[in-house]
């Protein structure tokens, strides 16, 4: 390899905590030579962003490194403070998960841009405009001069972070360290992201370090990967090495965990076929929730968060539904199990239409209709015993239990989602966040409900819990015989367990069809945007993957032209109109689209 | 073995381990852990003890006046330009009536800190269900209650007291009522603040969608999160009221003689001070170590309960 610049040997970071010592990096050396793009894999905890603050010397108080860091043959870890702002961000420079927290509230874009110019390389003002414009206009941010004036808040997710990726390159680093820039922005912006950073690479020649959990993404961008785990490197070769001939254990593990797209799968809903004679669960007819947004002072506007939505479910059915963030799937489920009042629409449960207002009604509801959240552990009690909560809904809704009974049915239900009985009594800070998750699970599935909401269940979790998760879901539709509603912005996850996919873009029904045939087939320019959009765990393939490209950024939601982006010739030019409303057409048995013109 | 390693090892680890570390457990090691919060808490609890037990401790009552001590000092005094010596048994010297200052210190005390328990405790019930009704069932209702509570912030304190205190007379029990009043508004303003924020959390939608009504909602999962800013803001509270009591008896309208309390007891001394200092120093002296108790508790309860320290 051609002179690396930037040489990490024997490397070990430690905290010191309440609970002891922790060693988060062991005895970790590696080199990135110029104009490669290194690619760091590893689940959370396995030590890949606390490797690389230490290298830069950002590690909170506790934190402690030993080694050596070389940049350019200098060492560089242990400098002082004066001597690292040196280097940090004009030569070696670093961009971080979340692009809101990045960026400084109160300054203009222009101002933050400027700032690292005029610190590291003191060019003059005028200068320093100009060459901020430059790389907003490379990291295809339109009116770039505009832009300039803007604050953060004014702009989405994926604008900041290409606003942060500006900030990051207008020095011209030399290496820029990417801690997890996708993660948090929607699949179509990650898309538009990594395009932006391989073009950095070959134009600019700056080495980048891709720091991720997701091997598509890093099938996607990087030359050479290293495998993280638990602090070690336990693998590290040519990408082509990695993907194709792993040799370590977990890194195929990692492979084979990620669900993916292009190949045709054993999923678990090809196996449990519906009864042809399957009873109509739940029936949504045209449900409206808007939220009232002031607009100015004494002006409301409605915030079309769900804006007619209408499908059936059937007894042991799956629905997977499909959409990128803000595009109503949260609120949808929400509205079903009424915990959110509806604007307009109906519920209908078993033949029965719900009305929120009586309580017979949402008792029964409560019992056969249940939900687990994203966020295991934000959706357990920090306060209360994993066993409290998963008894919870069985104390409210069958309160004539004794309390013997209950705490057995607590008991046989933590033996069937994979948690040791004998933890009844820990609380869940105590717990990894896939067993937290296995709590959650247990308290939906305690009542033996009839339909169980996933609302991206197993999206806050690692790949390979991510799939015992999914796995335990499915077992557990396949013992009950209940439907599930599975919602979650992964088109991967959602073909492993749907027998349908909806798809849903600010808060209407674009698609709606069989699993097999909106994967093979999909008709509606925002359903191919966003299947094309799902990185592909395979080098070869995701290199030469012509992408449907969307452009620009999502509208806001409370522009009533919103929803007919795809459909611009319907359009009303005014954001406060009643706009047209497209029409789910019947493309096929089964296969609705919604209307959309042929060329954008 | 590697797909399942990280639930597995940590199922390991504590495999025989039955019972859970609670937040609570966790947050009363680190509290432990704190200095000047164990020493606060040592002093603390001395003086409460030595209120408790108070008429053991001396041989004097707290009314008792002997007329040969008037105003005298107590024998190990540095400045011996003091008009007279009380005696061997009067550790902190006489008062002006020629009663024990030891004595009265300590029933100073339990007045004071009874009013600042008491007191804080009847704003800790009315403010912690205000705020978590407040601000849980939220919307038209939210708005009324905390209207309420604008209004009575906007009138003043000391003109409120005084006016009960002149419509009902002067009473012990009146002072716990006025005091507790007033403590309670920013209790329930900063409850209803951490209700909003814990309303929308996932946990508590879990709990709806569990069929758990709003009342067990509100006492099992919302006022156990918002303990702990509350017990912070509980021991910072002690002292105000304190304060408060010992405001209002230095200006004549709390206890009665010959019943005392710190307020009191500073107040006599304040005007003493040139020719009695002890009359000032004791009673100050109690009270300061006692604030700057409650304050390091509270200090220490801040960090030991912060959920970003975990």
């Amino acid at each position: 390899m051609a002179d690396p610049i930037f040489e990490v040997r024997n490397l070990d970071v430690r905290f010191t905590t309440h609970d002891g010592e922790i060693r988060a990096v062991k005895n970790v050396s590696f080199d990135v030579a110029a104009a490669e793009c290194l690619g760091v894999v590893g689940e959370s905890g396995s030590g890949k962003s606390q490797l690389f603050l230490a290298t830069m010397g950002l590690l909170s108080s506790n934190g402690r490194a030993t080694g050596s860091v070389k940049y350019r043959g200098k060492e560089i870890l242990g400098l002082s403070q004066r001597k690292l702002n040196r280097f940090r961000g004009s030569h070696v420079t670093m961009i971080f998960q979340d692009p809101l927290t990045s960026l400084t509230p109160h300054m203009t874009l222009g101002e933050q841009i400027m700032e690292g110019l005029r610190v590291h390389s003191h060019v003059p003002r005028e200068e320093a405009e100009k060459r901020a414009v430059e790389i907003l206009e490379i990291v295809r941010i339109p009116e770039a001069r505009q832009r300039m004036l803007q604050y953060p808040h004014e702009m989405s997710g994926g604008m900041r972070q290409r606003a942060m990726i500006a900030m990051a390159t207008v020095c011209g680093p030399d290496l820029l360290i990417a801690d997890e820039p996708t993660t948090a922005l929607d699949v179509t912006v990650q898309a538009q992201i990594l395009e932006i950073m391989r073009e950095l690479k070959t134009e600019l020649k700056t080495s980048i370090v891709m720091i991720s959990h997701d091997m598509g993404v890093i099938a996607g961008i990087a030359d050479r990967v290293q495998v993280m785990r638990e602090g070690e490197i336990v693998e590290s070769g040519a990408v082509e090495d990695i993907f194709y001939r792993p040799r370590h254990a977990y890194t195929k593990v990692l492979i084979d965990s990620m669900p993916r797209l292009d190949k045709a799968e054993d999923t678990a809903a090809a196996r449990s076929a519906i009864a042809p004679d399957a009873v109509k669960l739940l029936d949504v007819v045209d449900l409206k929730v808007h939220f009232p947004v002031n607009a100015a002072a004494w002006i409301t506007k409605p915030l079309r968060a769900v804006d007619g939505v209408s499908f059936t479910l059937r007894q042991g059915e799956t629905l997977g539904i499909v959409g990128e963030s803000g595009c109503g799937k949260s609120t949808l489920a929400r509205a079903i199990l009424q915990l959110l009042p509806r604007t307009d629409g109906t519920v209908v449960w078993l033949g029965r239409d719900l009305d929120a207002h009586r309580k017979d009604d949402m008792r029964k509801l409560r019992k056969e209709l249940q939900i687990v959240f994203q966020d295991p552990l934000a959706s357990l009690d920090p306060r209360r015993t994993v066993g409290q909560s998963i008894a919870e809904p069985l104390t409210a809704l069958m309160p004539l239990l004794s309390r013997a009974e209950v705490s057995q049915r607590v008991a046989r239900m933590m033996t069937r989602v994979g948690l040791d009985p004998v933890w009844i009594n820990r609380y869940p800070h105590e717990f990894s966040g896939g067993q937290n998750q296995r709590v959650g699970v247990a308290r939906a599935m305690i009542v033996e409900p009839k339909l169980v909401i996933c609302d991206e269940a197993v999206s806050a979790l690692d790949v390979s819990i991510q799939a015992q998760i999914v796995e335990l879901i499915a077992d557990l539709q396949a013992q009950t015989g209940m439907s599930l509603i599975f919602i979650s912005h992964d088109l991967a996850i959602v073909r492993r367990l749907s027998h349908r996919v909806m798809v849903l873009y600010m808060g209407q029904v674009v698609e709606l069809a069989d699993r097999e045939a909106i994967y093979a087939d999909p008709r509606h320019p925002y359903t191919k945007a966003l299947i094309s959009a799902v990185p592909v765990p395979d080098p070869k393939i995701e290199r030469a993957r012509k992408r449907a490209k969307l452009t620009g950024d999502l509208p806001s939601p409370l522009d009533s032209r919103a929803p007919l982006t795809f459909l611009k010739s319907k359009i009303i030019n005014d954001p406060n109109a009643e706009q047209y409303r497209p029409k789910l057409l019947q493309v096929a048995p089964g296969h609705l689209v919604a209307e959309y013109d042929e060329v954008i | 073995m590697s797909l399942l390693a990280p639930d597995a090892t940590a199922a390991m680890i504590d495999a025989q381990e039955i019972h859970g570390r609670s937040l609570w457990v966790d947050a009363r090691h680190r509290l432990f852990e704190n200095k000047a919060a164990v020493v606060g808490m040592f002093l603390l609890a001395l003086i409460a003890l030595m209120a408790i037990f108070a008429p053991l401790l001396s041989q004097y009552s707290f009314e008792y006046q002997n007329w040969n001590v008037v105003s005298c000092s107590p024998d190990w005094w540095p400045d011996t330009t003091v008009l007279c010596n009380a005696g061997g048994t009067h550790w902190f010297g006489t008062d002006s009536l020629g009663r024990d200052l030891f004595v009265r210190v300590l029933y100073g005390a339990r007045v004071s800190l009874a009013v600042g328990l008491v007191a804080t405790l009847v704003s800790l019930i009315i403010g912690v269900l205000y705020g978590a009704i407040a601000g849980y069932v939220g919307g038209m209702l939210d708005e009324v209650m905390m209207r309420v509570v604008d209004v009575l912030y906007s009138l003043p304190f000391i003109f409120f007291v005084i006016i009960l205190l002149v419509i009902f007379h002067r009473n012990f029990f009146l002072l716990f009522v006025a005091i507790g009043a007033v403590e309670w508004l920013t209790m329930a303003r900063i409850v209803r603040g951490q209700t909003l924020s814990l309303k929308h959390k996932e946990f508590i939608e879990a709990a709806r969608a569990g069929g758990v009504g709003p009342a067990a909602i509100i006492l099992r999962h919302v006022i156990p999160n918002l303990l702990g800013p509350v017990v912070v803001y509980v021991t910072l509270t002690i002292p105000n009221v304190i304060l408060a009591e010992s405001f209002l008896s230095f200006l004549g309208l709390g206890v009665q003689e010959p019943l005392t309390s710190w307020g009191v007891l500073i107040g006599d001394g304040a005007n003493q001070m040139e020719i009695a200092p002890w009359m000032l120093i004791f009673p100050a002296l109690f009270m300061a170590v006692t604030l700057f108790s409650f304050n390091f508790i509270g200090d220490g309860l801040r960090d030991a309960l912060d959920p970003k320290d975990r």
